[in-house]
């Protein structure tokens, strides 16, 4: 089959590959339909999560058809048409019990070295370095799903890939980002970056009932998609000489109530400390670059709560603890726990009161997955959002 | 938690450098019962403990053991039940004059609200006279503290979710 594989730093390629197969009887065979780049891939492109290997297959936005099934998967049957959640769980330990799915204890084979790293394991993610578990990816026309008796919800046929192959990540990842922020009615909303889990944040802010959202980026057509797709306020960080003073500006110097920072490790800053950052991070000093990390916390209004859906891999320098500490703030994050959100989001895009494929810019065959990572990174043409298609049908349009 | 362990009988002593000897707790979400009968039949060893080729039970609380070996020589030993206290304790040790001295115990406690069970183990190898735990490994395939940590853990993911998890077998890329 073809699949995207990792070969280093800024270097993917569709290579031919053995087709996957069953390996344990838990597993199922998906073939892909529709699979996407995700933002946090692009960690892995620019090098920055280590325990990558040469040959890997990425890739953990995927859905598609079931094309077989291990002995132990009864629920899904030959020919199901299926979104697959990136985290694989195996729904027995104390974890799943709890509906914590990406903190699953038995899906990682690689558990002991992520123990040396965060002090406990967890779960096992697709094609997403071999610290969660070296699984390949769906980047691909096919892929091993583990624990497909748990993980694969079946889609309706009256949607398209477009409007359901979000509910595999960055739509939940969105809204939890909103629940973790503890919404309360009157509330206002900051979302630090609008990539596409902060589109999704925004639009899930408002339906958990936020009064206001204002989404800060630099991206002209990223604040564009926000105020136009998603209603919110914006502010582009580059524009005023103080982000925060333009924030306490907007809230009547009271501050949101809330933060969503959806950056993560490789934030941008505009600032000296972003500058800091940078040099930090290239001189392997310093993982993550949490520049929208310490801005959310610093703008925070008092007592309020920081809700973190950017992924931080490592270690991060200079967090104003002082500020979260002294303003009572409280702290919300993780890896989505994407499971527990597949049937209530997919009912809201049954219902019509969101279509997920408002942030797709980009259509592509798998085949030229290497160029979606490149225009994705550099935000080339405007790139928000890449769909890659391993069955392509030139040319297919957009949805 | 509290726990007497320095002063048990079957104990494994560590004074030699060659001796190879884990100590690990772990919880796993099933009941008591099932986790202490699971272990209590030593023939279920290998399923979770990769360098095990078979345990075979022969009644009378003894068992023999046969490790997994990449030479011609089996390397193998009989072993006798020293304690066992149902739901509680298991410890066994091979029998005196082994080629390799195997010791170990698990001890079992119920947890409070579903939580399950903890097991706490304790598996040590001394590996025949004057070979040291590195040549040792070599012999038996690569057993090591680690990968015996490793094996308790796969006895959790059996026991939890009746599979091992794998990436063994996946494709890749062209390298």
């Amino acid at each position: 089959m073809k699949a995207l594989c990792w070969h280093g730093r800024n270097d993917v390629r569709v290579d031919t590959v053995p087709d996957p197969t069953i390996l344990n009887p838990r597993d199922a065979i998906v073939k892909i339909t529709s699979t996407a780049i995700c933002g946090s891939d692009l960690h892995l492109y620019d090098g920055f999560m280590p325990t990558m290997q040469n040959g890997d297959i990425l890739g953990h936005e995927f859905m598609g058809e079931v094309v077989e099934v291990g002995p132990e998967v009864h629920n899904l049957q030959i020919g199901d048409r299926v979104v697959v959640p990136f985290p694989i769980a195996c729904g027995q330990c104390f974890f799943c019990k709890r509906e914590l799915w990406s903190l699953c204890d038995n899906s990682n084979p690689n558990a002991a070295m992520a123990e040396e790293l965060f002090g406990h394991s967890t779960s096992g993610i697709f094609g997403y370095s071999h610290l969660t578990g070296g699984y390949a990816g769906g980047q691909a026309e096919y892929a091993r799903v583990p624990f497909a008796d748990v993980g694969p919800m079946k889609v309706p046929d009256g949607l398209a890939d477009e409007q359901v192959l979000f509910l595999t990540d960055i739509f939940p990842t969105g809204w939890m980002a909103a629940e973790n922020a503890n919404i309360q009615p009157g509330d206002t909303v900051a979302v630090w970056g609008c990539g596409p889990v902060g589109q999704f944040a925004i639009k899930s802010a408002y339906l958990l009932g936020a009064e206001r959202v204002i989404a800060i980026d630099r991206f002209p057509e990223r604040l564009r998609m926000a105020a136009e797709q998603g209603g919110a306020e914006t502010l582009n960080y580059e524009l005023v000489d103080d982000v925060i003073e333009a924030i306490k500006d907007m809230t009547g110097g009271m501050g949101p109530d809330s933060c969503i920072e959806a950056v993560g490790m490789e934030a941008h800053g505009s600032g000296a400390d972003g500058v800091y950052d940078k040099v930090m991070q290239t001189l392997q000093m310093e993982s993550d670059r949490p520049v929208a990390l310490r801005y959310a916390i610093q703008s925070c209004r008092k007592g309020g709560t920081v809700s973190i859906a950017g992924v931080f891999g490592g270690f991060i320098d200079k967090l104003p603890m002082g500020a979260a500490f002294n303003k009572g703030l409280t702290f919300k994050m993780g890896q989505t726990h994407v499971h527990r959100y597949l049937r209530p989001l997919l009912d809201l895009i049954e219902q019509g009161k969101i279509d997920p494929s408002f942030v797709i810019t980009h259509l592509m065959p798998l085949d030229e997955a290497a160029l979606g990572y490149k225009i994705f990174r550099d935000k080339e043409d405007e790139c928000i959002k890449v769909v890659l298609k391993p069955d392509w049908e030139a040319p297919a349009a957009t949805a | 938690m509290a726990d007497n362990s320095d002063d048990r009988p079957d104990k494994p002593k560590a004074s030699k450098g060659s001796h190879i000897v884990v100590e690990r707790s772990m919880t796993i979400n099933r009941p008591l019962s099932e986790v202490y009968s699971f272990w209590r039949d030593f023939e279920n060893l290998p399923r979770f403990m990769n360098h095990l080729q078979s345990v075979t039970t022969t009644g009378d609380g003894r068992s023999h053991w046969v490790l997994k070996t990449p030479l011609p020589i089996p390397l193998e030993w009989d072993a006798e039940l020293t304690q066992e206290k149902e739901n509680e304790l298991i410890a066994w040790r091979s029998l005196p004059d082994s080629t390799i001295e195997n010791r170990g115990s698990v001890r079992f406690r119920e947890l409070p609200y579903d939580r399950g069970t903890e097991v706490k183990v304790t598996f040590a190898y001394d590996p025949p006279g004057g070979i040291i735990g590195e040549k040792f490994a070599q012999l038996a395939n690569g057993v090591t503290a680690a990968t015996i940590e490793e094996d308790i853990r796969h006895l959790k993911q059996i026991l939890e979710a009746g599979e091992i998890p794998t990436n063994d077998g996946q494709p890749r890329g062209g390298q």
